[in-house]
């Protein structure tokens, strides 16, 4: 399991997560929403300790992530998938070698490389591209060899940050199908950064609501769907009156 | 203007911080023997190999105007067979390790700071992380090792091509014989004379890519932060080139 803890993070002057607290429960998909800048990406970056927190502690099959050692964080990281915003992937590099850099750092042979590859690549729809550079490929393309260089690990978690950002809604669509199956082929559990409440309604298992710092809800589909919270509506809803508006509405003091 | 002056020093600790940061973290680079011997067989060519035409181009043209200078401001008071000599210790100690050197600094400082800028801003090094790398193992190690021990081995060649380029404008293009210039060159040569011009050069290649990695690694965000660190690592290498050069001298001369 996954578990935030009270975590403060701030670049600078500006206080991104005040006091975050949520449980990741194992073998559902969790989607964290919020508005742009809201600190998704950053909490996702806390899983992997690629940031530490200020305050409070992030803890990951119990163990406190930025409490690790080198080496024990090198071994978190091998269980857990990240698929970023922008996919990353290495552009000096061809797909197959891409997917193959995970798997050479856990010591799996050539053989087994070739054919775990090759099936994480059918499974993204994407069988054939092995010898195709990063720069060859559309940007859902690059996104989809992001989620295969994640689950050919078959980790035991996999965290996606923003994964339909900049996709036409069809895309959009293949990518949601994709995680859901995903989860159905390999079991895992997943974290998902979004603010297209499309694919979180499709996606998910549970919706936690990221605002100023903190999980403002945290429920099922429908039970957000059905929030009364009125900066949940809003953000749900697409509403374009300010979340001050809302946050005034209930008597909010910030 | 105590603002300026003060902000100046802070911006130097920052980066002498930065520079100490990552030699530290070499260390713990060095011990992943998995990662960094692959990568570093290949930073050697690239950084190694392929700047030789561009140090041969300096070091040729240095030769023949050294042998050409020499003698011109030997004309009638010195013999002429001192042109050997003038050409085979300005080459071996200052002129084939500091500008190569220098030249360096523009080809792999500022490709290796782009290049770890670009990937820092597109993620791939925090993709990297990920996938359980260290990217002190896997980047800065391998550019460090290769610029390291290629340097001396190009400035090595430089240093022969100079002195060839001298040899061949000297017996052209002056009244002087192979036999001549080889005996000018022959009369105050030691051995230190080399060793000192490849030791020099090795801690260029080692300044070189640590500050390029350093500049390319802090990076944050944006194509211009890349564009500015570039310009930082090449002109922050040029600075340290010259500033050790001063301190072997000082040290072993």
């Amino acid at each position: 399991m996954i578990a935030f803890r009270e975590v403060h993070k701030a670049f600078g002057p500006k206080r991104v997560l005040e006091g975050f607290t949520l449980d990741i429960p194992d073998g559902e998909t969790t989607v964290i929403v919020g508005h742009s800048g809201a600190g998704k990406s950053v909490a996702l970056k806390l899983i992997v300790g690629l940031l530490d927190p200020d305050h409070g502690s992030v803890e990951v099959d119990g163990q406190v992530v930025h409490a690790l050692e080198r080496d024990q964080l090198m071994a978190l990281r091998a269980r857990i998938g990240f698929v970023f915003q922008f996919a990353a992937l290495f552009d000096s590099m061809t797909v197959a070698e891409n997917l193959a850099m995970g798997l050479r750092r856990r010591g799996v042979g050539d053989g087994e490389i070739v054919d775990r590859s090759t099936e994480a690549l059918e499974v993204v729809g994407l069988a054939g591209s092995e010898e195709r550079y990063p720069a060859e490929l559309s940007g859902g393309m690059r996104k989809r060899v992001g989620i295969a260089r994640a689950i050919v690990l078959r980790p035991r978690y996999i965290l996606y940050d923003e994964p339909t950002t900049g996709l036409d809604p069809v895309t959009a669509a293949v990518m949601d199908q994709l995680m859901v199956r995903t989860r159905e082929v390999y079991g895992v559990t997943s974290v998902v950064v979004t603010h297209d409440m499309r694919s979180a309604y499709t996606v998910g298992d549970r919706i936690a609501m990221l605002y100023r710092g903190q999980v403002r809800q945290v429920g099922s589909v429908d039970a957000i769907r059905r929030s009364h919270d009125a900066v949940v509506r809003q953000f749900v809803e697409g509403r374009p009156e300010g979340a001050d508006d809302a946050e005034r509405a209930l008597g909010g003091t910030r | 203007m105590l603002r300026f002056i003060t902000s100046r020093i802070e911006r130097a600790l920052l980066a002498l911080g930065r520079l100490g940061v990552l030699f530290a973290d070499l260390g713990r680079g060095l011990r992943d023997v998995e990662t960094w011997p692959r990568l570093t067989l290949v930073q050697m060519r690239r950084i190694g190999v392929d700047s030789l035409p561009i140090a041969l181009f300096i070091s040729i043209f240095t030769g023949i105007v050294l042998a050409l200078q020499a003698s011109y401001t030997f004309t009638g008071a010195v013999p002429l067979y001192f042109v050997g000599s003038a050409v085979g210790k300005s080459i071996m100690l200052e002129l084939g390790p500091v500008l190569t050197g220098l030249a360096l600094a523009g080809r792999v400082g500022a490709n290796i700071a782009a290049e770890l800028g670009t990937m820092r801003v597109t993620e791939q090094v925090d993709a990297l992380e990920t996938l359980a790398y260290d990217p002190t193992s896997y980047l800065v190690v391998p550019r460090v090792l290769a610029a390291t021990m290629m340097f001396p081995v190009v400035v090595a060649v430089a240093v022969a091509a100079g002195v060839g380029a001298g040899l061949v404008a000297a017996v052209n293009l002056l009244e002087l014989s192979t036999v001549e210039f080889v005996h000018g060159l022959r009369l105050f040569y030691q051995f230190k004379d080399v060793w000192f011009g490849l030791l020099k050069s090795t801690s260029f290649g080692f300044a070189i890519a640590l500050i390029g990695c350093a500049w390319g690694l802090g990076v944050r965000q944006g194509a211009e932060q890349v564009g500015r660190a570039t310009t930082k690592a090449v002109v922050v290498s040029a600075q340290m080139i010259l500033v050790l050069d001063a301190f072997w001298a000082l040290l072993l001369l």
